[in-house]
């Protein structure tokens, strides 16, 4: 049977696919096979095993120490023959996102990137990514034999998902990288992660002055929130280019997204759009952030925002 | 090293689901201008030449785009125009890049932008490494050329790396890595002079074949976002109140 093969260098990431990998292989026809390489992959088996991997496939050489897109692509491309792959989900990080293509190009295949919903239709994969900067979607479909699909984190949950045999398969792969691993070292100061964050309060131009931020700040801290921002205070230097959401910066999924003193500009807004949750604190009654929110406050943030802390701090 | 020419995306709106691309403004990718600016950096220290290079993709104003690259310091451009590649998917557009490389013959560093302003689907660059069986280094945000290799910090989420690859290879860059130059007049006067090659698929031996789509774009819509839009009323205090009641029943809060 031809194979749906699963990879990413992020464990949680790769259990996601595997989970939602395995219905779409239900509804086409296909196996499910993971990959996990790198020295101390083969760790992660049963875990891809319990969230639905019939066949994980194991290599812990050294060339793949680090994820190198070459040797990644050079392996990847190996297992894909030898299962049989008609399609390759990989975890759109950045590692994956750069190995993607170049897998997809040893294969002869079309890929998508950043893919953030993918669904089987009468048989064929479509997949859905943001375009023009996140104002639409567009659906796409590959016309090749083998598809390779680049999946964004968070697509499928791997919550709830049933075992498949798990079979491990020590893989023989012949990869090596051009690439030398100079210096590797975690990034200095505190880092920001909107990406996972489940509460964002996101502050805009609807602040007069940096110190005045000092209010959102304080909400997001009631609220137990990470704070995000638009791309113009991170333009002014009120907050650190980590914070912004949008089309320059995160594009996040968390349970709620309160936008304080946020017009609602689709540069912005794109990087929300995944939230279970929007609400907003606006003055302006035809703000476009209330378009696009399940609960809005139209008032003065200025009044609105300690009110809610107090409020909050009280809860 | 390897541009595009984008729809300016702060001009671009929605309307009845489609985006409106009438009347906005074509310019140079920023991730490009980041790429170029890296190139001419590189080879005022270095020596040697910078050549543009770019699809004119049908009617989509490329040659804006690389009248500024000509003019921010690129030494000449090469555009390759084929009515096979009006609408290329990324195979195509590498297909015809990694072709057009091959012709130029020599060359030491191809860079690109780590995807472009409008799609951002960052496969381009993986997908001409691959094909001239290149060394790739992604999101660089610092480059400088050592010996005959190029050496690279990126970023990659909580990590920082430094890479290096043996030369000839393909780098791609990320918007920290510089403050793009801003071309004066002279600059503008001067790249009308430069030299500017078209090549034709034949030129670069392909077949119309070579660059056949992969992928079809079904739709390209904005979505329809379904959502509760309930609006608060009162003082502020009343707002708080209700707004707060709502999270907790929406089991936001008190978890």
């Amino acid at each position: 049977m031809p194979e749906l093969l699963v990879y990413s260098e992020r464990v949680d990431a790769a259990r996601e696919l595997v989970a939602g990998g395995r219905e779409l292989a239900a509804a086409l026809g296909l196996g499910v096979s993971a990959v996990a390489l790198g020295p101390g992959a083969g760790a992660a088996a049963s875990e891809l095993a319990a969230a639905g991997a019939d066949t994980v496939y194991v290599s812990e050489a050294a060339a793949f120490e680090g994820w190198p897109a070459d040797a990644v692509a050079a392996g990847l491309a190996q297992v894909a023959a030898r299962a049989g792959a008609a399609v390759v989900l990989i975890g759109s990080t950045r590692r994956g996102k750069e190995t993607a293509p170049r897998l997809a190009q040893k294969l002869g295949a079309g890929c998508v990137t950043d893919v953030s919903s993918l669904g089987a239709d009468a048989g064929e994969l479509l997949a859905g990514r943001y375009a023009y900067g996140g104002a639409t979607v567009a659906r796409e479909r590959l016309t090749s034999a083998v598809k390779v699909y680049a999946v964004m984190p968070k697509t499928f949950s791997a919550e709830g998902a049933s075992p498949g045999a798990g079979t491990v398969v020590a893989a023989e792969l012949n990869a090596s990288s051009a690439v030398k691993l100079v210096d590797r070292r975690p990034k200095e100061g505190e880092h920001v992660d909107l990406d996972a964050a489940p509460l964002i309060v996101g502050l805009g131009r609807g602040f007069k002055s940096r110190d005045d931020l000092a209010l959102g700040e304080r909400l997001a801290a009631a609220l137990g929130a990470v704070v995000g921002c638009t791309k113009s205070l991170a333009d002014f230097e009120w907050l650190g280019e980590d914070r912004i959401i949008g089309l320059s910066g995160a594009r996040t999924a968390p349970d709620l997204y309160l936008g304080v003193g946020v017009s609602g500009q689709i540069q912005h807004t794109v990087g929300v759009a995944g939230a279970k949750l929007i609400a907003a604190v606006n003055k302006d009654k035809e703000a476009p952030i209330f378009a696009l929110a399940d609960y809005g406050i139209v008032g003065d943030l200025y009044e609105v925002v300690p009110a809610l802390t107090e409020r909050l701090e009280g809860v | 090293m390897c541009v595009k020419t984008n729809p300016d995306l702060q001009m671009v709106r929605v309307k009845n689901r489609e985006a409106v691309l009438d009347g906005v403004p074509y310019k140079l990718g920023d991730l490009e201008k980041n790429a170029l600016e890296a190139a001419v950096v590189l080879r005022d220290a270095a020596g040697g030449k910078v050549t543009a290079l770019c699809l004119a993709e049908g009617d989509r104003k490329a040659a804006e785009g690389i009248k500024v690259a000509l003019a921010m310091g690129a030494d000449e451009a090469v555009v390759v125009d084929d009515p096979a590649l009006a609408q290329p998917d990324q195979a195509a557009v590498a297909a015809a890049l990694a072709a057009a490389v091959k012709k130029l013959g020599a060359c030491d560093l191809l860079l690109f932008g780590e995807g472009s302003t409008d799609n951002y689907t960052g496969q381009v660059g993986p997908r001409v490494a691959e094909l001239l069986g290149l060394p790739q280094i992604g999101y660089a945000r610092k480059v400088e050329v050592i010996g005959g290799a190029v050496r690279c910090e990126r970023s990659m989420d909580d990590l920082l790396e430094t890479l290096e690859a043996p030369l000839p290879a393909v780098v791609t860059v990320v918007s920290e890595i510089n403050e793009p130059r801003i071309p004066g007049l002279m600059q503008i006067m001067k790249a009308k002079s430069k030299p500017l090659q078209v090549w034709a698929l034949a030129d670069l031996g392909l077949d119309p074949a070579a660059v056949a789509p992969l992928r079809e774009i079904v739709s390209n819509l904005a979505e329809e976002q379904d959502r509760k839009h309930i609006l608060f009323e009162g003082t502020a205090a009343e707002q708080a109140d209700a707004f707060v009641n709502a999270l907790i029943n929406e089991g936001v809060l008190g978890r």
